[in-house]
Parts: structure tokens; sequence; C-alpha cells
């Protein structure tokens, strides 16, 4: 119960400090939407090829819109040395780090609701199953907010973290993206979904492996 | 239980890429003393309490709080640890900041805690203002509530008395009195050496990261604070 009032305690923190001060979220949606425009004057496809690479487009987007946000996740500490006072208290390096992944799982996906919509009106493409789609969504966020916190707790120190975290994160993040996307694919589509049954288990077994393994080697990553 | 070791460190050395930042250093704190931590800028004092406040770890030698390691979780609970950074948040309230930590140390009623000591530190008229809105004095006072909030039977203190008032000063301490009168152990480490030693039972000087002196503090000390320094100092 302890664990889960700390955890707790750390995701509403992380959510009333960027709730007041909009750093992280209005970049990321500026972002996002900004991306969306570009691309949709950029590119000038038939309808169909569109809904084929519907899958690719969003992910990406939610992936570079996420790194935004994620970088902000352990950075924030920094101010007054907060970190340190988290650190010397009972507070275990997991619950910390779940913590902030509920919070960072939160904004990621109200930037993923803002922008989804914006890419069904300026793309003209109506996902065929919208409600599986959202799913898909979750899904895939968890995998990006996991290594994302993960990693932002690894650079929190490094002068350039906001160039190492996305240089270390996607090559991590391809498989969860590429069954991401493969899965978005299909819904958008509507193709069958036997086809991707296996990159739904692919994406649940990242989701899982990286859960365990962040939680176990967080506390040495945060103190050594 | 005065007279027993409540902080012991043994044979401590800390690197800094090849600099040593401390050098085999080794002390007891008795429970319910006062141990003023004393040195020169760069001599090591900041690093030695972060190895004790479980934020750092030693290249060698072993540190005990309570005669736990310091990383336990029953260690922390037991531990105030007031850094260089205030360790509070800019985005939150004063109040919010002390229910956090309250929650997070685990108290039964972390709200009513958070506001006793509000008004200890005489933040209770700006309870509900953001930190972030506060002069470098009242951040500090808040500091020392976010420290003293969880009543440890251990208290770790850098610097505490900087950016402080005359009348916050001695609401410090008021505070830093009734925590040894209750049996706290407190180590403070600080440059201002006459409130240091006012309150200190013990004096422990660092001179570049190896102890030069340990032991019970003196009225020699206490009449001519640079005592210390000119017998025991670096040259």
């Amino acid at each position: 119960m302890k664990f889960l009032r700390r955890t707790l305690a750390i995701a509403a923190k992380d959510l009333r400090s960027e709730i007041r001060g909009k750093e992280a979220v209005n970049a990321s949606v500026s972002f996002a939407l900004v991306i969306l425009l570009l691309f949709s004057f950029a590119f000038d496809l038939e309808p169909a090829v569109i809904r084929e690479i519907a899958g690719g487009l969003l992910w990406l987007i939610f992936a570079f819109a996420g790194t935004l946000i994620l970088n902000r996740s352990f950075a924030r500490e920094l101010v007054n040395d907060c970190l340190d006072a988290l650190l010397a208290s009972p507070l275990s390096g997991a619950q910390l780090f779940l913590g902030k992944c509920i919070a960072n799982y939160v904004l990621i996906v109200i930037v993923e609701c803002i922008s989804l919509p914006v890419f069904v009106i300026f793309y003209n493409v109506v996902p065929q199953r919208l409600a599986l789609l959202f799913v898909v969504m979750l899904l895939g966020t968890w995998g990006i907010t996991v290594i994302g916190t993960m990693f932002s707790a690894m650079t929190v120190n490094l002068r350039l973290r906001e160039l190492m975290l996305p240089t270390l994160i996607y090559p991590m993040l391809i498989p969860a993206l590429i069954g991401a996307i493969e899965l978005s694919r299909v819904l958008i589509t509507g193709a069958p979904l036997a086809e991707s049954l296996f990159w739904f288990r692919v994406l649940v077994a990242f989701n899982v492996v990286f859960t365990i393994l962040a939680l176990a080697l967080v506390e040495i990553v945060l103190v050594g | 239980m005065p007279g027993a070791s409540a902080i012991s460190i043994e044979g401590v050395w800390k690197y800094y890429g090849d600099y040593p930042a401390l050098r085999d250093i080794s002390f007891n704190v008795d429970a319910g003393s006062c141990l003023a931590l004393l040195g020169r800028n760069g001599a090591g004092k900041t690093t030695l309490l972060r190895i004790l406040g479980g934020l750092s770890k030693a290249a060698r030698g072993r540190v005990s709080i309570l005669g736990k390691d310091t990383r336990a979780g029953g260690s922390r609970q037991r531990i105030g640890i007031l850094g260089h950074g205030i360790g509070v948040y800019e985005e939150l309230s004063a109040f919010e900041n002390l229910n956090l930590f309250g929650q997070l140390y685990g108290l039964d009623n972390p709200r009513r805690t958070a506001t006793e000591w509000l008004d200890r530190t005489g933040l209770e008229r700006v309870r509900d203002g953001l930190v972030r809105e506060f002069s470098r004095g009242m951040r500090q006072r808040l500091a020392i509530a976010r420290c003293f909030l969880h009543q440890p039977s251990v208290l770790l203190l850098d610097e505490p008395f900087t950016s402080l008032d005359d009348r916050a000063i001695q609401v410090l301490q008021d505070l830093l009195k009734t925590a040894l009168s209750e049996g706290r152990t407190i180590i403070l480490s600080t440059h201002q050496l006459r409130e240091a030693l006012e309150l200190a039972t013990d004096v422990a000087l660092i001179n570049r990261g190896k102890l030069a002196f340990r032991g019970a503090r003196t009225w020699e000390m206490l009449e001519d604070p640079g005592w210390l320094y000119r017998h025991y100092g670096e040259a």
C-alpha cells in the first residue's frame, strides 16, 4: 500500500508541476501539430497511400513529441537539487521511476489525443477500428514511456541530455515502434487482424520485459 | 542511548576522477551529540555528508547510521538531510511541498504535520504561495521544515544558516537545541563558526579530504572561533 501511495504521490507531483508550468506539454503539442501540418503540405499522396503510411507517420510524431516530455522528466528534479531530497527519503528507485512513468504516460497520451483528431482532419484518414487503435496507442505509448523515463534518469546529469536522450532511446524503441506502426496500419486500413497478432505479442512482451528491467535497475542508475 | 555511536565512518575514501576528495576518514559520532564539521571550501565536508546521507557511494570504507547501511530504507526514514540545494519544488506551494515529503516519509497525517511545520518555521502566512515566488530566506526555512518534518533521529545539515536573517537563524538554532535535547544526533557543516560552535558538543576539521582534528568542543574554540583553524588548519 505504501508502495502505491508513494508512487502516486510522485505522479501527482509531476502532473501538478506540469499543469502549472506547462513547459513540456505546450512544447510537445506545438511540435506535433507543426509536424502534422508540414507533412500534410509536403506530400501530395493518394488516399490509399496515406492510409498505408499513416501508422508510421503517427508513431514518429508520437515518439518525437513524447521525447520533449520525457526530457523534462528527471531534468525537472535538478532545480533546487530536488532529486537529492527524493533519494534521501525512503522512496525507492522503483517507486520514483514508476511515479514518473505514470505522469509521463498521462502527458504523452494527452498529446496523442490532441494530435490524432488533427491527423484525421488534415489527412482525411478515418481509422477503421478506432477503439482498437486507441488500445494500440496506449500499449505503444507505455513502451515509449518506460524506455524514455529510464534513459531520462540515466542522462539527467549530462550536459547534452536533450541530444543524448533521443539518440539513446530511438534505437531501443525500434521493436516497439515497428510493432505499433504495423498494428496501427492494420487498424487504419481495415486489413485482417490476424496479420498483426505477432506484432501485438511483440509490443506486449516489449512492455513487460522493459518495465521489469527498468524497475530492477533504476536504483543503480540513480545512486550507483 | 547517549554515548552509543549513532554514526560510524570507517576508512572512507572518495575520488572525483583521480583526485581524492576524502582520504581515509574515520570517526564516530555519539547518539545525542552535535558535531560541527568544519573545513575550508573544497575540504570534502559536502562529499562526506552526501555519503552519510546515502546520496553518494564511498570508493572505499564503510559508513553506517544507527547501525545500518545508509541506503537501507529504514535508515533513510531516520535521517534528515539538508544539502546545498533546498530540495523543494518551485511549482508547488509551501504546503504542497511539505505534504509531498510527508507522504514520502509515510507520516500518519502529512497534512497536519505540514501545517505544524509551516507554523514552526514562520511560513504559515505563505502556506499556499508557490515557492517560485519566495525569497531565498523563505526557501531556506521551507527546506529546514522539510528536513525536520519526519522527526529524524539523525540530522545532516550542510550550510543550514545560508541566507537566513537574524530571526530565522534564531528559529533554526532553537530547533536544533530542541532536537539535541530530544536526543537527536546532528552533524552540522558550516562556515559560520560562531553559530556552529555554540551548538556543537564535538568538532571535526577536514583539510583537503583528511581528518585534521576530531574532539570535543572546548571553551577556547567558543571564545575564539578561529583558534581551530590556526592550530589544525592547513598552513
